[in-house]
């Protein structure tokens, strides 16, 4: 097993110092570390599991069980499909067939090269402009089939 | 620092006419304020605050013009808005190149930008005033008080709005008689079974005192539904107060926010607004000397829709899988940490100051017999004014869906409307002038749920739209329980059968066997419900059903493998649009002329089409391409 | 305790407050079909809706397994909806479910089967989609397959309630149809820290949780020409009857030795003998790291599912464990050297198999550790279920069979001290009575130490023997073991001996015991699971007790064996055949 590097794990503890306050502080940490790292990989768990006194085996359930937390890294653009009842109304199922067709990859893929994750999300309450797809937590409302490419171009281009 | 309700008093007064004279322009200035929701900030409301900001600076305004963002303004297809106080006047669908306009003309040539303002789909008028506007006149304003109109992340305006005049009232009541009002008030809770909020907070108000949490659940995942959404970001302080109003009732001095992780915008302001009540005292310990303490504590969601379960939602407070718990012991003896709990969804709670401001009467005076108040509903689908409506309860489908909601575009034929998201059923035309409350809506096979409304059109197929919720609970369904892991995943399969043009007959009993088995057998309201959208779509359109059957046929010509593209002959001008659209070369011309005399008719090849629809929408203008 | 009055079937019937709906009706007379609860207290999720009953008062079906009854509750189990909900959870359950039950090693004791029996589960209902399967066999001790696994939960509670809810290895993963219960990245067992007790297998409803077979290995060495010997752990024979229908608790020492010998083993020892054997050498040892300083507090090394948590917890530890080899180990090394010599076979030719309450035995014996002259010390563990399973095969009537005795020879003689090796303290009774003999030169006039029997997870007590105190400490399960370990690690602890022992009770709760069927199937005793362990335990201490030799160092065959062969305890010959080493391992290789 690949270890973390010493920077790493001083981060990590330093994310569970910061609720050592809290009585269940599991998902706090998980959000944190997600945010931190954009994954929770089994090593971090470990860290985790010392400093809760939680097995590797209940953090290991928890991280499986909410879609935001993942296993493995994301891509360096996320882009979420949302395919809420509105969205998919509009049209949003052949929006993310785009982007998967473009990019090369399934939806919760992520890209050979890093950069792109695809991501079918439930509704995020964003109906009033379906079919809406974020980047990054940018938003992109009522997106047409048409628009993706240019959409994918750009990114691209900023990499370039 | 708020000491006492003195204090309170007179901030309030200050607060009160300040925030009057912005809309009534007795300040002498004039006022911008901008959509500031998700819907609209994601249509770059963020940079069109900016710019009118920027210019204001350019053209020496910044004494006569204010520029504010305000929380969501409920008409999202329409969004952003830009609203000038004193005048009232609304513009909508702006965007950046507009802002210049907006500053030029009418802030200081005082003239009103006619193409900005909304232009009602039935009579094509334009209308200035929001008051004016279809969609805004049969509203009223109760858990959405203060959205779209007062600055959330300014406290002082949500003072002048009546924040914690509420709070200081119960302060002042004996904790039963703040039960009682709430009791009286007929409130019922928002989040989806309609229980009545005060017997919640009677039963945990009855527990032995001591450790005591208030939770508020504003894990909304109902696809379609984003009032909690629209009020933490439009008016969070409303929520807090709430949650306070409940803690003194209950004897709880912690309340607990647990909010969806996908709302970060409403997250931040809620953080804003709880650091802004600190500073005043308005939270903390010894609440306007009162005695009374309460803190506010933000938990948030990791994606899982099942935590919108009261018991799921306190496991996963407590760092658990969010799998939700067999009751007794129920939250209110046993709950969170194991202490007597209760959860109240978003704008349950945001509903509670207006009852202890206004008074339980005042709540009360919208309604039915049984459901009192108004309730937010979430307006989309196939439907002119998409966005987020308050009514009160007791308003029929008619007026939601034609009055509000402007009626079905493009001149189609209404079928029905999805209440209860996932949890829900729907209703037809022949529904259309009940009373919404929540017992007509169970009683119609549907149920009140979160709020979302979605309505459908001829074009959309029921089996696929109860398809649709399977999956959803599928991907939700949290696993423990065997009726919900797997039956649920049984009807998707037999649903997936019957759109793949696979079904029998024998089918659609086992899936209605099925149905009501899951119904009563699951462990958690998730479970119980998840059958409705299709026994509902069963009871009203059980034709549809049995054309895909027998048939083989999707009479909406919706589910791919029961429709197919063909080209009109009669129509077609032979131009080979579709044949160049056609991603698979399925598209050729035949041998036959088309009616010009000069091109060849086209023929699609059925073998090798992908039913993508792109010949469709090659052929807009010549419309000779029919799904059939 | 307050009563409460219930009707069941329009019955009325005076109950205790608190009681589930299952317990009371249970109490009763009504046996409701249930399979994911276990026992009151552990593991009652109300998940798997098999025991679903209409209660007046509630909303719907309720799971009797968690539902509490109340005064003047009306409880209908046969009514039409209830029977068909039952009947529907079951049939859902099966529809996900690897139906190969013939060849199914849980068949017989397989609860789906039983309540499909009972609620009538139709055939073939609901099919469709299977969730993604994982076979482990990767383990030498235990198979887990999920496609018949009902997600009931109990291994992953009876795996937290033993060691601890820090180092559970069991967890669900994932969630709705694709939820599985598996150690962390759904690995096999071997690359995790599972230490392989087998108490998940124990509480398994279905066949997702077995040992591993050797039966087929058995088979082989025969095929083979082998000389087979075998040998019985103490903790078998207080539960080998219950495999035939026998009540728990029942020594079956003559009948399971008559059984052996009709299964065509050459020799039939008792692993008794190297308990003794391991008295001397750790006794010894642990008195030269009296006298000499050596590291302390020391521990016991028995059980290797306690040797596998050390190596990987508490690695920095390892230098407080007896460097003895197990007891069935050490009597393979003996078998292969001194006992081979006498009778003249070669080691390479001889065969040896151990009966073991254990399942993590199965894992020990390919320890490379435990080798003799490049020959496994021990070549096949059987449980005592698979020994069942044997004699079943064999066409053996073992209710009818004869006592008869362990084979006579150079050795076969055993103390009581061995035979209570098979409870928790066990060994620390057994070592006392001759660490006490040899610091006084004289017997302890009690014989017993019966200040370290009992179940508690921790126990402690001072022992006086000569005017010197000697604190001793007994752990089982790690969840306990911890406790004593930290203390260690912290430079607190107090004890020069401490015992432990990888599950719960000691062996006679081992993961290779027969199946005690969970509290709300029909039972011998309605409380049985609460009384098991003690029943078993009485089994032993009540053959310790017949002995007329209760110390090891008193085994005239021991002393034979270090007079003519070993020389001394811990002599450099001892050394080389009955200690080994052990090293730290990661907990998540690879």
């Amino acid at each position: 097993m690949a270890h973390l590097q010493e920077p790493a794990i001083k981060k990590i503890n330093e994310i569970c110092d910061r609720y050592v306050n809290e009585t269940t502080p599991l998902m706090m940490i998980l959000s944190d570390i997600q945010k931190e790292y954009g994954y929770i990989p089994l090593e971090v768990q470990e860290i985790v599991s010392e400093r809760t006194g939680l097995s590797v085996a209940e953090i290991y359930g928890v991280v499986t069980f909410y879609s935001f937390f993942s296993l493995t890294p994301k891509g360096k653009y996320v882009i979420g499909c949302c395919l809420g009842t509105a969205c998919y109304v509009k049209g949003a199922q052949q929006i993310i067939d785009k982007f998967s067709e473009i990019i090369g990859i399934k939806p919760g893929e992520t890209s050979a090269d890093g950069l792109f994750t695809l991501d079918a999300l439930r509704c995020i309450g964003a109906c009033g402009i379906a079919p809406a797809v974020t980047i990054n937590g940018k938003v992109y409302p009522k997106l047409t089939v048409d628009a993706v490419p240019k959409i994918v171009e750009e990114y691209k281009a900023m990499e370039a | 620092m708020i000491k006492n309700f003195e204090d309170l008093k007179q901030m309030s007064a200050q607060c009160v006419s300040c925030l009057n004279a912005k809309f009534t322009g007795e300040d002498g200035k004039r006022h911008v304020v901008l959509c500031g929701g998700t819907g609209c900030l994601s249509s770059r409301s963020d940079e069109i605050t900016a710019e009118f900001n920027k210019l204001i600076a350019e053209k020496n305004l910044g004494d006569k013009v204010t520029v504010n963002q305000v929380g969501c303004f409920g008409f999202c297809s329409q969004g952003p808005f830009v609203k000038i106080y004193p005048e009232d006047t609304l513009y909508r669908l702006v965007q950046l190149e507009d802002v210049a306009e907006i500053v030029e003309k009418d802030l200081i040539g005082g003239e009103v930008i006619d193409r900005l303002l909304y232009v009602d789909p039935n009579t094509q008028q334009k209308v200035t005033k929001q008051e004016d506007i279809n969609f805004y006149k049969k509203q009223v304003r109760v858990a959405l008080h203060g959205c779209g109109s007062i600055n959330p992340e300014n406290i002082k305006e949500s003072i002048g709005a009546g924040a914690f005049q509420g709070l200081a009232r119960a302060l002042q009541m004996d904790r039963q008689a703040v039960i009682n009002e709430v009791l009286e008030s007929g409130l019922r809770g928002r989040g989806g079974g309609g229980f009545p909020t005060g017997r919640k907070w009677q039963f945990a108000y009855a527990q032995p005192e001591g450790q005591k949490y208030v939770v508020c659940n504003g894990d909304e995942g109902d696809p379609g539904a984003f009032m909690d959404r629209s009020i933490l970001e439009g008016n969070p302080l409303a929520v807090i107060e709430g949650m306070m109003i409940a803690g003194y009732a209950i004897g709880a001095q912690d309340g607990y926010f647990y909010v969806r992780a996908e709302y970060p915008i409403a997250v931040n302001r809620l953080k804003m607004a709880v650091a802004q009540a600190e500073e005043l005292g308005l939270l903390g310990d010894n609440i306007m000397g009162t005695g009374f303490s309460f803190r506010v504590h933000i938990r948030l969601g990791a994606g899982a829709f099942v935590c919108g379960e009261e018991t799921a939602l306190l496991n996963s407070i407590e760092g658990q899988r969010g799998m939700p718990r067999n009751r007794p012991p129920f939250p209110a003896v046993k709950g969170l940490w194991g202490c007597p709990s209760i959860i109240n969804n978003v704008e349950t709670l945001a509903c509670v100051p207006y009852i202890l401001r206004e008074g339980k009467d005042a709540f009360a005076a919208h309604g039915t017999e049984r459901s009192k108040g108004t309730k937010v509903f979430a307006l989309g689908g196939k439907i002119n004014n998409v966005g987020l409506v308050e009514i009160p309860m007791g308003t029929t489908l008619r007026e939601l869906i034609y009055d509000i909601g402007g009626g079905i575009p493009g001149g189609k034929q209404f079928k029905a409307i999805q209440t209860g998201g996932p949890s829900g059923g729907c209703l037809t035309a022949e529904d259309l002038d009940t009373p919404i409350d929540f017992d007509n809506l169970v009683a119609k096979g549907s149920m009140m749920g979160s709020g979302g409304a979605i309505v459908m059109d001829e074009d959309n197929c029921m089996v696929d739209v109860a398809k649709f919720y399977m999956e959803f609970i599928c991907d939700e369904s949290c696993g423990k329980c065997t009726p919900c892991r797997i039956g649920t995943k049984r009807m998707l399969e037999i649903l997936t059968r019957i759109t793949d043009g696979k079904g029998t007959l024998k089918d659609l009993d086992e899936l209605e066997e099925l149905a009501q088995n899951i119904k009563s057998n699951s462990l958690c309201g998730l479970g119980q419900t998840a059958p409705n959208p299709v026994l509902s779509t069963l009871a009203h359109f059980k034709d549809e059903y049995i054309a895909h059957v027998v048939d083989k046929k999707c009479p909406a010509h919706i589910c791919k493998n029961l429709m197919q593209y063909v080209i009109n002959e009669n129509k077609c001008i032979g131009c080979g649009a579709c044949a160049r659209a056609c991603p698979v070369s399925a598209i050729s011309k035949t041998d036959k002329l088309a009616a010009n005399g000069k091109l060849f008719i086209h023929a699609i090849d059925q073998s090798k089409c992908i039913k993508c629809g792109m010949c469709l929408a090659s052929c807009k203008k010549i419309q000779a391409i029919e799904k059939k | 305790m307050a009563k409460v009055n219930i009707k069941i079937e329009g019955i009325p019937f005076e109950v205790e407050a608190g009681l589930t709906i299952l317990e009371a009706a249970k109490q009763c007379g009504f046996e409701i079909p249930s399979l994911c609860a276990f026992n009151h207290g552990e593991c009652s999720q109300g998940s798997c809706r098999v025991c679903l009953v209409e209660a007046t008062g509630a909303r719907g079906l309720v799971a009797s397994c968690v539902y509490p009854v109340a005064e003047g509750m009306e409880i209908t189990i046969s009514s039409p909806k209830a029977t068909a909900a039952r009947r529907t959870s079951v049939e859902l359950l099966l529809s996900n479910h690897n139906k190969n039950c013939q060849q199914c090693e849980k068949n017989g004791n397989c609860e789906l089967l039983h309540v499909a029996k009972i609620t009538g589960a139709r055939d073939d209902m609901y099919l469709g989609e299977q969730t993604p399967v994982t076979f482990d066999q990767l383990t030498p001790t235990i198979v887990r397959d999920t496609s018949k696994c009902v997600l009931c939960g109990r291994c992953v509670a009876r795996c937290a309630n033993a060691h601890g809810k820090d180092m559970g290895i069991l967890g669900f993963e994932k969630r709705g149809f694709n939820t599985i219960v598996a150690p962390v990245e759904n690995r096999s067992f071997i690359h995790s820290p599972c230490i392989m007790c087998g108490q998940c297998i124990n509480v398994c409803p279905t066949g997702a949780l077995m040992e591993k077979s050797e039966i087929a290995r058995v088979d082989e060495a025969f095929k083979a020409g082998k000389y087979v010997i075998v040998q019985t752990a103490p903790a078998v024979r207080a539960a080998l009857g219950e495999e035939f229908g026998m009540k728990i608790g029942t020594p079956v020492t003559g009948k399971m030795v008559a059984a052996l010998k009709r299964l065509g083993f050459k020799k039939v020892f008792d692993t008794n003998f190297a308990a003794d054997l391991t008295i001397m050498e750790e006794g010894t040892e642990l008195l030269n790291r009296i006298q000499n300083g050596g590291k302390l507090p020391m521990i016991t090394s028995c059980s290797p599912g306690w040797v596998n948590y050390a190596e990987y917890n508490y690695g920095d530890l390892l230098d407080h464990l007896s460097s003895c080899k197990s007891p069935h180990e050490m009597f393979g090394a003996i078998l292969k050297t001194y006992y081979a010599e006498k009778i003249g076979v070669d080691p390479k030719d001889m065969f040896v198999v151990s009966i073991m309450p254990c399942s993590c035995k199965k894992y020990e014996k390919e320890r490379p550790q435990l080798t003799t002259n490049g020959l496994a010390d021990v070549d096949a563990v059987l449980t005592t279920r698979e020994l069942g399973r044997l004699i079943r095969r064999a066409g053996i009537n073992f209710q009818k069979l004869p006592d008869e005795d362990f084979d006579t020879d150079i050795v076969h003689d055993y103390s009581g001290a061995g035979v209570i090796f098979g409870v928790t303290g066990g060994v620390m009774e057994a070592a006392l009575r001759t660490v006490y003999y040899k610091l006084t030169g004289k017997e302890y006039d009690k014989i017993a130490f019966t200040e370290v029997r009992g179940l508690e997870g921790v126990r402690e007590a001072t022992i006086d023997i000569n005017g010197t105190s000697v604190s001793v400490a007994v752990a089982n399960g790690m969840k306990s073991a911890k406790v004593l370990l930290d203390d260690i690690r912290a430079g607190k602890s107090k004890y020069l001996f401490i015992e432990i022992m990888g599950c719960p009770g000691g062996c006679i709760n081992g993961g290779g015991q027969p199946y005690v069927r969970p509290a709300f199937l029909p039972n011998e005793e309605d409380d049985i699971l609460d009384t098991y362990i003690q029943k078993r335990a009485a089994a032993l201490y009540s053959e310790d007790e017949r002995q007329v030799i209760r110390q090891s160092h008193n085994n005239p065959q021991i002393k034979a064996l270090y007079d003519e062969f070993l020389g001394e305890p811990n002599s450099h010959k001892a050394h080389e055949l009955l200690h080994t080493t052990y090293a730290a391992r990661e907990k998540y290789d690879n």
